[in-house]
């Protein structure tokens, strides 16, 4: 840290820049430990059974787009058979069928007329926030880490 | 008194034969004793009293608001119900107090029904059993029936054989015990794969289905938008019908319920049941159907014919396909449904401050059970780019295959559907946890589920007892929007099989003057 103290600032900047990311980072990996450490476990033990459609790739992009983590390998073979079972709908001719949003299709969406005629209840609505300032929600801070930067332009990639 | 129908103690409550208050105490009093049925997560106790209160007010005038005033009734915990905890059975709303109540509780309040409480659930509605809830499963009140336990040889009630306890069937279990052990006269539910009327039928009580668009789910917690309706429980039919009048038609807050004026009716006892045509899918003769319920199904069939109905065999060629469509649907719909939950504005919120991605992971993850974890993963699996068109597209047009099914069946002069509920009576839980929630759903909704994608009104009406002693009941499924007929022949229906009430010896020896024994009239179905 001396070292650090007596270089000239625009390094000291620099080196506080860095020493602040790798904080963040480890930060982060200690947040989501649960979700990368028994992941890392489980890949080790292939299941020959499994279809392997779910792979680690699909589980950690699950994982991110639901922000939900599967927990076990349990839950893994359980969307395993999912897949499977929904796999039978390939049997079914659909050619020259559209698909079905809502059985009132046929009729128009009722829409209210633009008028504002209720609300006003930002303190009943703030009572059930667990963290509040003022009028605010307060929310962490978003993910700034490089490392997951970098993770999520892999995943649009993959797209 | 608790014995009798929403009709019969209306008309007490009209001629002061009892008080809203009295009816109220009696209730609460008998949710206390059967407190061990776990049907209710909250008994709302003060307001109900204070709401019989303001009921008896209105009597007293002479200013009764209707058939429901006064009239408990419970409500299902994936309602919002104003300052009454809403929990669906989840950690993650638990302590969670909604501002506001849904549009189906408003409109039961302002008729001036007493709500009880918020009845017990699979967690978030997602399940056929009423097992997977945090507040833990619902117990069947059959379990405790005279009928049930004499087949089983039990002589001394005092023999404790509760460990081998019925499931209500779900996901509306708490709604259908409560209705079906006389805690209140009317219960609400939801239905999205048959959540309303599997649980009837394994409680013996009536479960109807409206049509998709003729109810409001404003303030019903959906679980998929496209197919949920609120569901009625009650013990007969006459009493749904009164219900449905009280929460049908347009509401502003509800974009999908439609515009048509839906007028009040009240429903004739007799059906013209000379004129009807009745459809008898076959597929829905599927193997696993237990032979007595299949049995109970041929009855009735012949029941209609020798009334004179035209009672024929039709085909919804898609049905086997039925139950993975929704399956893909409904998954897929949950996935998008359950990402409101994050912890910020309302519900559970984790200790993990992170990052808001870390805060949103802990938060599911402790909020939500298993079931609706697996739920919300294969939804995203299927919502995949690379997946989206082979499943949710593919099944978004099976889905429109097997409305299709329905519309060219009623198009060809069928006016209803008789169909079985459920494949076999209640089971007990011990049994039904062998598999799991997924597979179990699977099984169960099997002829359920259809009538949701198609936006149908069905009802699910008790016909008889089976050799265990426990209910059985057969569906209707009626026309889109014709919910009337459809409950006019369940009325019917109901009349010539009339089934037994339930004996629930503990409770009788204590209140033995508020239960009536029902003659049974000569016509029955029973085997």
């Amino acid at each position: 840290m001396s070292s650090l103290l007596s270089a000239p600032s625009a390094l000291r900047e620099d080196a506080l820049r860095r020493l602040k990311r790798e904080m963040w980072a480890r930060a982060v990996k200690l947040g989501l430990r649960s979700w990368v450490g028994w992941r890392r476990g489980f890949t080790s033990k292939a299941d020959p059974q499994r279809s392997g459609r779910v792979t680690a790739e699909v589980i950690e992009h699950l994982e991110r787009l639901a922000l939900v983590d599967f927990g076990s390998l349990e839950a893994v073979a359980r969307l395993e058979k999912a897949i499977a079972f929904a796999d039978r709908l390939r049997a079914v001719d659909t050619d020259g069928v559209e698909p079905m949003e809502s059985v009132l299709e046929d009729r128009c969406l009722y829409l209210r007329s633009d008028n504002v005629v209720e609300g006003n209840c930002a303190e009943e609505l703030l009572q059930n926030a667990h963290r509040v300032v003022e009028e605010y929600f307060v929310a962490p801070p978003g993910m700034c880490s490089p490392k997951w930067l970098n993770r999520l332009s892999l995943s649009e990639l993959r797209i | 008194m608790l014995g009798r129908t929403l009709r019969e103690v209306s008309t007490a409550l009209k001629q002061g034969h009892i008080t809203p208050t009295e009816l109220c105490q009696k209730c609460l009093s008998l949710i206390k004793k059967t407190k061990f049925l776990n049907a209710y997560i909250t008994v709302s106790e003060e307001v109900a009293l204070k709401q019989a209160e303001e009921s008896e007010k209105r009597y007293k005038k002479g200013h009764s608001l209707g058939d429901l005033d006064g009239i408990p009734v419970a409500v299902k915990d994936n309602f919002s119900t104003s300052s009454i905890e809403t929990t669906c059975a989840s950690n993650m709303l638990k302590g969670y107090v909604p501002p506001y109540n849904a549009t189906v509780v408003q409109k039961l309040l302002d008729k001036g029904a007493v709500l009880m409480g918020k009845t017990n659930l699979d967690e978030f509605a997602m399940g056929s059993g009423s097992t997977d809830g945090v507040f833990g499963p619902v117990k069947n009140p059959w379990s405790y029936s005279k009928q049930y336990r004499e087949k089983r040889k039990q002589k001394a009630h005092g023999e404790n054989e509760d460990s081998n306890w019925l499931i209500t069937g779900g996901s509306s279990g708490g709604s259908a015990a409560a209705v079906a052990a006389f805690t209140c006269f009317a219960a609400l539910g939801s239905d999205t794969g048959g959540s309303t009327r599997n649980p009837a039928a394994h409680c013996g009580v009536v479960g109807f289905k409206p049509s998709y668009g003729l109810v409001s789910r404003h303030g019903l917690i959906p679980l998929v938008n496209s197919m949920d309706v609120p569901g009625i429980l009650t013990r007969c039919v006459d009493d749904a019908a009164i219900v449905l009048g009280m929460l049908a038609g347009h509401d502003p807050k509800d974009s999908t319920t439609i515009q048509d004026p839906v007028k009040p009716f009240t429903l004739p006892t007799s059906a013209d049941v000379n004129k009807l045509c009745i459809g008898i899918p076959k597929e829905y003769l599927a193997p696993e159907l237990s032979s007595e319920v299949r049995s109970f199904w041929s009855k009735a069939a012949n029941l209609f014919e020798s009334e004179g109905a035209k009672v024929i065999e039709v085909s919804l060629p898609h049905t086997s396909y039925s139950i993975v469509c929704y399956h893909v649907l409904c998954t897929s719909e949950v996935a998008s449904n359950m990402a409101r939950f994050d912890g910020l504005e309302y519900g559970h919120r984790c200790d993990i401050n992170v990052s808001t991605e870390a805060m949103y992971a802990a938060t599911r993850r402790e909020g939500f059970n298993d079931v609706v974890r697996g739920r919300i993963l294969s939804g995203n699996f299927f919502l995949l780019k690379e997946n989206y068109e082979n499943y949710f597209i593919k099944a978004q047009k099976v889905r429109r295959l097997i409305a299709n099914d329905f519309v060219n069946v009623f198009n060809s002069g069928v006016d209803v559907l008789l169909t079985p509920t459920t494949l076999s009576e209640a089971v007990p839980y011990l049994e039904f946890i062998k598999e799991d929630n997924r597979t179990r759903s699977a099984q169960d909704d099997i002829f359920t589920q259809a009538v949701n994608m198609a936006g149908l009104p069905a009802v699910s009406v008790p016909v008889a007892l089976s050799n265990q002693g426990l209910p059985i009941g057969l569906q209707f499924i009626g026309r889109a929007f014709c919910d009337q007929q459809l409950l006019k022949i369940a009325k019917w229906f109901e009349k010539q099989v009339q089934f037994p009430v339930i004996q629930l010896q503990e409770l009788m020896d204590d209140c033995s003057s508020d239960f009536e024994i029902e003659k049974l009239s000569s016509v029955s179905l029973k085997q």
